[in-house]
């Protein structure tokens, strides 16, 4: 078999009539006949076209798609906001334990207990670097965070008699900030970013009226820039009887050095996913907790996880689910949250103790303003000058115009042929604030060689592109596939296999 | 050097040297205002080595009651199913573990490709002919499914079947009061199956959804006919969440015409994990493919002319279309996703029938010999309520016994205050099924007192 066909084909072209994996369990009741037991409209007529495959071709299908992913565990990825540091061996060895890994969720509190209290350690320790005391570990990703911060927000206006309709969200902001704004049921009011890269002061005071429900903000923001003016911007938005709301997607800049809620904000989410090592997945699974300030503590979703004193003179305190909240927004979703994820988190936590904390967001904010220095040497800086000239904290952002217009080639060929040279390029063109942008976020944990590497990978696009631009407008070359047709694809959405 | 990082004292002063600056605090104090800079260390404990966080993790996980530990009949959205080896042996594999959604397809064909094989996977169990690449988990599935609606109708109602998982039922209330819409609840009937007609009444010309479950929370199979038929007479979606696994028997939602077809994945393949992570699923009828939520795979071809998977339809999505977004969801399940499609790979075509055949069996079996009143006395899968005379008895002489009966209908319920759900999986025998009828036996013996302490706090 040619490994060319072999490598496209899907698990249901491997599919041949007659081949199964799976052996059922010996039937020990009795044979009763499907049409005894339901009705005739509710049996499937036609069974559901899943592939017959044995074990061994399922497991060679797998692994030789795994072969076509490129990973963390293999090379340098500084995906620009994403957050991709290491992620620790002993977390999956905890994470997979039977008593985390096979708990039913609803199984009775006073036989969950060590789930219960690690929930509950965590919201303490995620309160304390947040720098605001009451956490909700319910969200399932930052996007859900983020919905739970203005459902929130929602709630406590109307609590207070008001109905306010705008959200502000500066022109920098995550995409998902004023997408949930909009599934919140609130408008966009975008703010402008000033010329060293903060908020738009000026602009912000015109926008901030009574009728602004909340203002979302990145700190460090988008740009990797931490914003000077955050105690300001705060004093305005709170002065109109707004709310602020922190997008935790850059905590990790942060960590024991300076917390959102110090300086003003109401609600934060943390990307457990991001800046406490939960694996990425492919895309998911995430985690978004959020924590808040005393005035929102009263609408949190629930069940809220609590720790309740012993009862009868007992000393030993107890960890329960607390349903009785009426004034909470009420659920996110099913159950207690991403648990799997808070193993990860807590014994991150644990392992690295308040000074690796610290530490950890020191060394991202090094390695960013490191690599920052090497991309700013001559050679390069002409053709990719930084967007805004600042230390930065844990990211930073290039513009890829004096590649384009200099060398003839664009971020996403720079982007294209850093594949080449076997590391992850940069997010591209976000924020969209700045042209053809490059944002790269090197993380702590990489050494130094790797960002040596990557910025002599770069000098080396330049160069080869400054000689031949075709090289890298064709790029990549060494990849499992070319560059792929993705108009082609949205045009006519192939989405599932054909099945016979 | 703190853990995970390796920046030696000399790699320090060059990179600082190059930056030109004498001190990381130069940067922090040149950018950080002071007054919101922390001036004292965090208040956590110290660092620990990796044995002793493996030592605590391991005490803390020992404190939990789990599936090994007892015999469970605990399902309600959650099920202790097998899950196959090579499961563990794939989703292990840092190719799938660590890297991030696939934006660059040139380097992510893996991940991609797995996606549409998930997105025909759903789209086959659901009789749906498009799907997307999974969800956080069901209920916030069932509420998307939800602004869907809202969308595509403009309409501000939802009416929403009492026999949908309690916990899907209040996060649509959750998220509808984010977008000014109202949710209406309709009974189920006296056997325990949503009151058709009572739906029909609830549906009127401002409704945009109507939301039924199948099998039903009780484990009731819905007659979906005549309810996707109640809730289409006005033009609204009928929206129905669905367990995956009895779709290998039960005739898809699909085939009786439903619009959208959500639901929990754990059951395929995924860890209990004490509620998450897991995944959900989403998939609709073609006409919403512009609409729907989360991330779409779909098949091209590369600059050679060689098939290839991207990400597409990103259009809908909030990196691209920012407040017009159909969703403000950014990823999918991927992982989740993945076990999801390798477990369907390894039950095949075959083997989604043979498993939900003897869920069915059993299920009816159990019930049989339990002997108790029954909620719910048509047919079921999965998943059966019967009344318990006396509930706490039971729970008391089966923890000594160590088996879990079920979950307690009470909370959710309150018109079956002495309820029991009970939840059968192909590793619940005869045997163990047997041992807990032959409890409940022995609770209606007016001789035999038991334990009425309650197990819910």
């Amino acid at each position: 078999m040619s490994e060319a066909v072999g490598a496209t084909r899907t698990i249901y072209e491997r599919s041949r009539e007659g081949r199964r994996a799976f052996a059922p369990p010996v039937l020990d009741v009795p044979d009763v006949p499907v049409a005894d037991l339901l009705p005739k409209g509710a049996i499937r007529r036609t069974p559901a076209e899943l592939p017959e495959v044995s074990e061994p071709e399922i497991v060679r299908h797998y692994n030789t798609l795994s072969k076509k992913n490129f990973d963390l565990d293999t090379g340098f990825y500084p995906l620009g906001s994403c957050t991709m540091k290491h992620n620790p061996k002993l977390h999956e060895r905890v994470a997979a334990l039977p008593g985390h890994a096979r708990l039913h969720p609803l199984q009775d509190p006073e036989r969950a207990q060590g789930a219960l209290e690690l929930m509950w350690r965590l919201q303490g320790a995620l309160g304390e670097i947040a720098g605001l005391p009451h956490v909700s570990l319910q969200p399932s990703a930052g996007s859900h965070g983020e919905l739970a911060g203005l459902l929130l927000t929602r709630a406590y206006h109307e609590d207070r008699g008001q109905e306010r309709h705008k959200v502000l969200t500066p022109d920098t902001a995550h995409g998902t900030n004023p997408a949930t704004v909009t599934m919140a049921g609130y408008e966009v009011v975008k703010v402008g970013t000033a010329p060293d890269g903060g908020v738009d002061v000026d602009d912000l005071r015109e926008k901030a009226t009574e009728d602004v429900a909340c203002l979302m903000l990145t700190n460090p923001n988008t740009l990797g820039l931490f914003d000077r003016n955050i105690r300001e911007i705060a004093s305005i938005v709170h002065g109109v009887g707004g709310t602020l709301y922190y997008d935790g997607a850059n905590l990790n800049a942060v960590m024991g050095i300076s917390r959102p809620g110090d300086m003003g904000f109401d609600i934060v989410h943390f990307n457990l996913h991001k800046t406490f090592t939960q694996p990425h997945g492919g895309g998911g699974p995430g985690s978004g907790p959020i924590a808040v300030s005393d005035r929102i503590e009263p609408f949190l979703p629930r069940p809220q996880i609590v720790r309740r004193e012993g009862s009868n003179g007992s000393a030993d305190a107890w960890f329960d689910l607390d349903h009785e909240r009426p004034k909470s927004i009420g659920r996110l979703r099913g159950f207690h949250g991403n648990f799997g994820v808070f193993v990860r988190s807590y014994a991150y936590i644990c392992s690295l103790g308040a000074d690796g904390l610290r530490e950890a967001s020191e060394m991202a904010v090094l390695n960013a303003n490191y690599l920052k220095a090497l991309l700013g040497r001559e050679g390069i800086a002409e053709h990719l000058p930084l967007a805004f000239d600042r230390h930065c904290m844990h990211e930073f952002v290039l513009s890829g115009t004096g590649a384009k217009e200099k060398l003839g080639i664009k971020t996403l060929d720079i982007a294209k042929r850093l594949l080449d040279h076997e590391v992850h390029p940069p997010t591209v063109y976000f924020p969209l604030l700045v042209d053809e942008a490059l944002m790269i976020e090197p993380t702590e944990t990489e050494p130094k060689e790797r960002l040596d590497h990557f910025a002599a990978a770069v000098r080396a696009i330049l160069e080869e592109a400054a000689e031949d631009p075709e090289v890298a407008r064709h790029a990549p070359y060494s990849t499992p596939v070319r560059r792929l047709d993705e108009a082609g694809a949205a045009k006519r959405p192939v989405v599932r296999q054909p099945v016979p | 050097m703190s853990r995970y990082t390796s920046a030696t004292d000399a790699d320090r002063r060059e990179m600082l040297d190059a930056i030109g600056v004498g001190s990381l605090d130069e940067i922090f104090e040149s950018e950080i205002p002071e007054e919101v800079r922390l001036r004292r260390p965090l208040d956590l404990p110290p660092g620990m080595a990796e044995q002793d966080v493996n030592d605590h993790l391991g005490k803390l996980a020992a404190r939990n009651t789990h599936c090994d530990d007892e015999v469970s009949f605990l399902g309600a959205g959650m099920y202790d199913h097998y899950v196959p080896a090579l499961i563990d042996s794939i989703i292990t594999r840092s190719e799938f573990l660590t890297p991030y959604t696939p934006y660059q397809p040139e380097i992510s064909q893996g991940g991609l490709q797995v996606m549409f094989e998930f997105q025909t996977a759903i789209s086959e169990l659901t009789g749906l002919p498009v799907s997307n690449a999974s969800m956080y988990e069901g209920p916030s599935s069932v509420a998307s499914a939800g602004y869907l609606a809202k969308l595509e109708t403009k309409r501000r109602r939802f009416v929403i079947s009492r026999g949908v998982h309690p916990h899907s039922r209040e996060t649509l209330a959750t998220y509808a009061a984010g977008f000014g819409s109202e949710v209406v609840e309709t009974p189920l009937d006296d056997a325990g199956a949503t009151d058709v007609e009572a739906l029909a009444a609830a549906v009127d010309d401002d409704t945009a959804a109507v939301f039924v479950q199948q099998p039903n929370f009780l484990g009731t199979v819905e007659d979906l006919g005549p309810l996707v038929e109640a809730g289409k007479c006005t033009g609204a979606l009928v929206v129905c969440a669905a367990d995956p696994l009895p779709l290998g028997i039960l005739e898809p939602p699909g085939s009786f015409g439903v619009d959208v077809c959500v639901g929990e994945g754990q059951s395929l393949g995924n860890r209990l994990d004490f509620g998450g992570p897991s995944f959900g699923f989403f998939a609709a009828q073609e006409r919403y493919i512009r609409k729907m939520p989360g991330r779409i795979a779909g098949e091209t071809v590369d600059a050679e002319g060689r098939r290839g998977f991207v990400l597409t339809l990103q259009t809908r999505e909030q990196h691209i279309r920012r407040e017009k977004a159909t969703h403000n969801i950014c990823t999918s399940q991927a992982l989740n996703a993945l076990a999801g499609v390798i477990y369907l790979s390894w039950l095949g075509k075959r083997g989604v029938v043979e498993l939900a055949e003897l869920m069915l069996r059993r299920t009816h079996y159990a019930r049989e010999t339990l002997g108790l009143e029954r909620i719910n006395p048509g047919p079921v899968v999965r998943e059966f309520a019967v009344r318990v005379p006396d509930l706490d008895g039971l729970f008391a002489r089966a923890r000594d016994a160590g088996i879990n009966p079920g979950y307690r209908l009470g909370r959710d319920y309150p018109e079956y205050e002495d309820g029991l759900l009970v939840a059968i999986t192909e590793r619940r025998t005869k045997t163990q099924i047997d041992q807990l009828a032959a409890l409940c036996t022995k609770g209606s013996d007016p001789l035999s007192v038991g334990d009425s302490r309650g197990l819910t706090p």
